[in-house]
């Protein structure tokens, strides 16, 4: 068994095995949570969490299900934080370039404090992205903000109140959507498909017994690696 | 945290077997090795752990324990208390859950004219489909085709997939892949502007089309965001626990619960489509799991509970490469397509012991073999056993897997020097409600789609077939809903009598009254 450590969960005080997660942690405290996690496995930004250690005056973040206790820690899992996002049509956007500074012109009011950079819990470089954004430079909006989890702490921290996440996601969909290739053998494939191209040969198939399958099965053709 | 000091002699042991091991061929199994092997180590070959259902339309089946203890239960509500008469909510088609099926079903549906509204327990989103990494398989290549596909997936499911329902999996394909491309998904492509394709598990052909490693989180993001533009409206922390009938029997509404005030709400409408997605979350023989904090089976539940049919549902699929180390990652996948880069499975002693990129269910039973029958898994302090899954081969893992890398990172662990130890997880559930090529389940005004539906994967689930399952059945479902809802009289009256009989049932087997389901959460509190 782990010695125990003390934890400040919403201000009250807990013991809690050594090197589990915050989120481990919590529910050792006996707190079901309801809010506050969905993956458990850092990929969806439910479990944003703020927190303090002793000895330091600095506001530290991470993801609950990510990062784990210390001695001492102070911490608060934030259930919700409210966000605007402008809706738009995508197939209906002239200028993508323009649809940016269009829907978000507070983008503008950046004040290049780079707090929403220091709390990212995923490292991402937020405020270069806006400055991108700012440029309407697209594609490096989609690249470098690609590992978003729309967790929140961005927007609970930007002074020029904004909702960075929401400008990224916007860019993110028009890039794919005017700016990433179409190959057209996919389009060609779904023609085949539509001129009934497949149909027979999958229909022949369908009344096969196991033992002909098996046989197709094992002889069928493996690209290599 | 590191890897504790007794790893050291069989860390070692990897280490320097890695040059001889890149140039070993392993064959693959030929069917009689290959069975031989599942029914001999596949969890769902083992007779205890199994029970009988002793009422509803699957009664003789054989299921695991933890879900025949949620399916033979009582709601978590009086029927009687109801209010049934004058809905809380009135709408054509009730979409449950936020997935990537859910929200594909939704979006379809709205297109199509009908007034919809959503239910999901969590956020909108926070479900299995957003924590896909590896990618979805479409046969999109001039090298492929859909008859491949549906050779590699049956052949796959063991032949027990039901072969309509894979024909439609596969001839659907590439059109989803265009229509999420439409929808701005950022696909990976190669400098040519080909897509990128990767291998994986089962398949004979590279068309596992991805989005990094995050390609879950992309579309979740994207399907979210454009549900949210089309003003779709969607009840969140409000899960489906019971489904309501009308005169006639057929699905017209449901009970949703809301975690937060403790109210039971209900509502109205033509149809309904499930999309409440897996089972990981109950923890089927005890072992953890890679699916998301809601994956407690409660579609399955509200549907049998509601007359609907059942398939497949003896059988769960355990993902070969699950994190036995660092603990506090137990359970969490790592993506097959790390084999499908070079990545070996290979035991204490150094030696790998099966072809990686054999099915899902044969990797797994050879793992469980290794580490039991044949005593060759490494045992980490508190008693789980691994093998290892060597990453060091991979090149240039760091930019290709970073989230991966990321994760582990955090423990001090460098996947590009140190090798994951892995045990299978439990990870899909292959079985579900039983659908038609339409979606439709066998109960009248009930679609099911995605990880909840069963019947397309058959027995094993290929990788990468899921995140096509979903959208291909999620838009099935929506289609026919509005096509049938069309026709579709005014619902009457509606009715949660089949929950009063269900519960009769019970009564008469002796099951007890603190025996209530769905779960909703699992309980992660010390006892
Ligand atoms: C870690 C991981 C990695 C994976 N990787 C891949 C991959 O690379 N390729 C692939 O093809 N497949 C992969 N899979 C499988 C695939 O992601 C899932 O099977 C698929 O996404 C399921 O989609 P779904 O919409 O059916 O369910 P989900 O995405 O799980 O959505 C179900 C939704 O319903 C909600 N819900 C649950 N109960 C209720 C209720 N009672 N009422 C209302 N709402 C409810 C849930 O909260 C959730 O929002 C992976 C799965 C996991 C867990
Ligand atoms: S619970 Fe999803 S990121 Fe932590």
């Amino acid at each position: 068994m782990a010695d125990l450590i003390p934890i400040y969960y919403l201000g009250k005080k807990y013991m809690v095995p050594e090197g589990v997660t915050i989120m481990g942690a919590v529910e050792y405290s006996g707190h079901r949570l309801v809010r506050g996690c969905g993956c458990r496995g850092g990929f969806c930004g439910a479990c944003a969490t703020v927190f303090r250690v002793p000895g330091n005056h600095q506001i530290k973040v991470g993801l609950a299900c990510q990062t784990r206790v210390e001695n001492g820690m102070d911490i608060a899992i934030l259930p919700y934080y409210p966000a605007q996002k402008v809706l738009y049509n995508l197939s209906a956007v002239k200028d993508p370039s323009q649809e940016l500074q269009k829907l978000y012109p507070e983008m503008y009011r950046c004040l290049g404090c780079s707090a929403c950079t220091k709390i990212c819990p995923q490292d991402l470089p937020v405020m270069d992205i806006i400055a991108e954004a700012q440029r309407g430079n697209l594609p490096a909006v989609a690249e470098l903000s690609f590992d978003c989890v729309m967790c929140g702490l961005c927007a609970s921290r930007c002074l020029a109140q904004m909702v960075p996440y929401n400008i990224a996601m916007v860019a993110r969909r028009l890039y794919a959507h005017f700016n990433l290739p179409r190959p057209g053998y996919v389009g060609a494939r779904i023609r085949e498909i539509e001129q009934g191209v497949y149909d027979q040969k999958i229909d022949d198939l369908l009344d096969k017994g196991q033992e002909e399958l098996q046989k197709l099965y094992a002889e069928r053709d493996i690209e290599c690696i | 945290m590191t890897y504790p000091a007794h790893f050291d002699a069989t860390l070692n042991l990897v280490k320097e077997t890695r040059k001889f091991r890149k140039t070993q061929e392993i064959r693959r199994l030929n069917d009689a090795e290959r069975t031989g092997l599942i029914s001999g180590f596949h969890p769902d070959y083992r007779v205890e752990g199994m029970a009988g259902l002793r009422i509803g339309p699957n009664k003789g089946d054989r299921v695991p324990v933890e879900l025949a203890r949620v399916l033979e239960a009582y709601s978590l509500f009086d029927p009687h208390l109801l209010n049934l008469e004058d809905p809380d909510y009135v709408t054509d088609i009730l979409i449950v859950g936020g997935g990537g099926a859910g929200c594909a079903a939704a979006l379809t549906a709205a297109a199509g004219g009908a007034d919809v509204l959503m239910a999901t327990k969590l956020r909108l989103g926070d479900a299995n489909t957003l924590m896909a990494e590896g990618g979805m398989c479409s046969a999109v290549r001039p090298e492929d085709n859909p008859y491949m596909h549906y050779i590699d997936t049956i052949g796959g499911g063991h032949y027990t997939n039901v072969p309509e329902l894979v024909k439609a999996l596969v001839m659907d394909g590439p059109e989803i892949a265009s229509w999420l491309m439409s929808l701005g998904v950022m696909f990976d492509y190669e400098p040519d502007g080909s897509l990128k394709v990767n291998h994986c598990g089962g398949h004979s052909r590279k068309r596992m089309l991805s989005c990094k490693d995050l390609t879950g989180l992309e579309l979740m993001r994207v399907l979210r965001d454009e549900l949210r533009d089309r003003e779709i409206p969607c009840l969140e922390f409000s899960p489906v626990v019971d489904l309501l009938l009308d005169r006639e029997g057929a699905c017209s509404g449901a009970v949703l619960y809301n975690m937060e005030t403790a109210q039971y709400t209900t509502v109205q409408a033509k149809s309904v489509i499930m999309a409440s997605g897996g089972i990981g979350r109950l923890h089927i023989r005890g072992f953890p799991t890679t699916n998301h904090y809601g994956a407690t089976a409660d579609g399955l539940i509200a549907g049998y509970r509601a007359g609907a049919e059942l398939i497949h549902m003896d059988s769960i699929q355990y993902h070969p490469t699950g994190t036995v180390w660092p603990e506090q990652l137990l359970g969490q996948l790592i993506t097959e397509v790390m084999r499908g880069h070079g990545a070996h499975l290979v035991n204490a002693s150094g030696e790998r012991f099966i072809n990686e990129l054999e099915c899902r269910d044969t990797c797994a039973s050879a793992c469980i073999r290794e580490c039991s029958e044949r005593g060759n898994g490494v045992t980490t302090p508190t008693g789980f056993e691994g093998v290892w899954l060597d990453t060091p081969l991979i090149p240039d893992i760091k930019n290709h897997f970073v989230g991966i890398y990321q994760r582990f990172k955090k423990y001090d662990i460098d996947i590009q020097h140190e090798p994951i130890l892995v045990y299978p997880t439990q990870h899909y559930q292959n079985g579900g409600l039983r659908i038609t090529s339409q979606a439709e389940t066998s109960l009248p005004g009930l679609f099911a789609a995605g990880e909840v539906a069963g019947g397309i994967q058959g027995k094993n689930r290929l990788a990468g077939n899921s995140l096509l399952d979903i959208f291909v059945y999620g838009r099935r479902a929506a289609r026919r809903a509005l096509e049938v809802n069309g026709k579709a009289a005014a619902p009457g009256c509606l009715s949660a009598g089949h929950l009063n009989r269900w519960h009769g049932k019970l009564n008469k087997l002796g099951v007890s009254e603190e025996q209530r389901s769905p779960l909703l959460l699992p309980d992660y509190t010390p006892k």
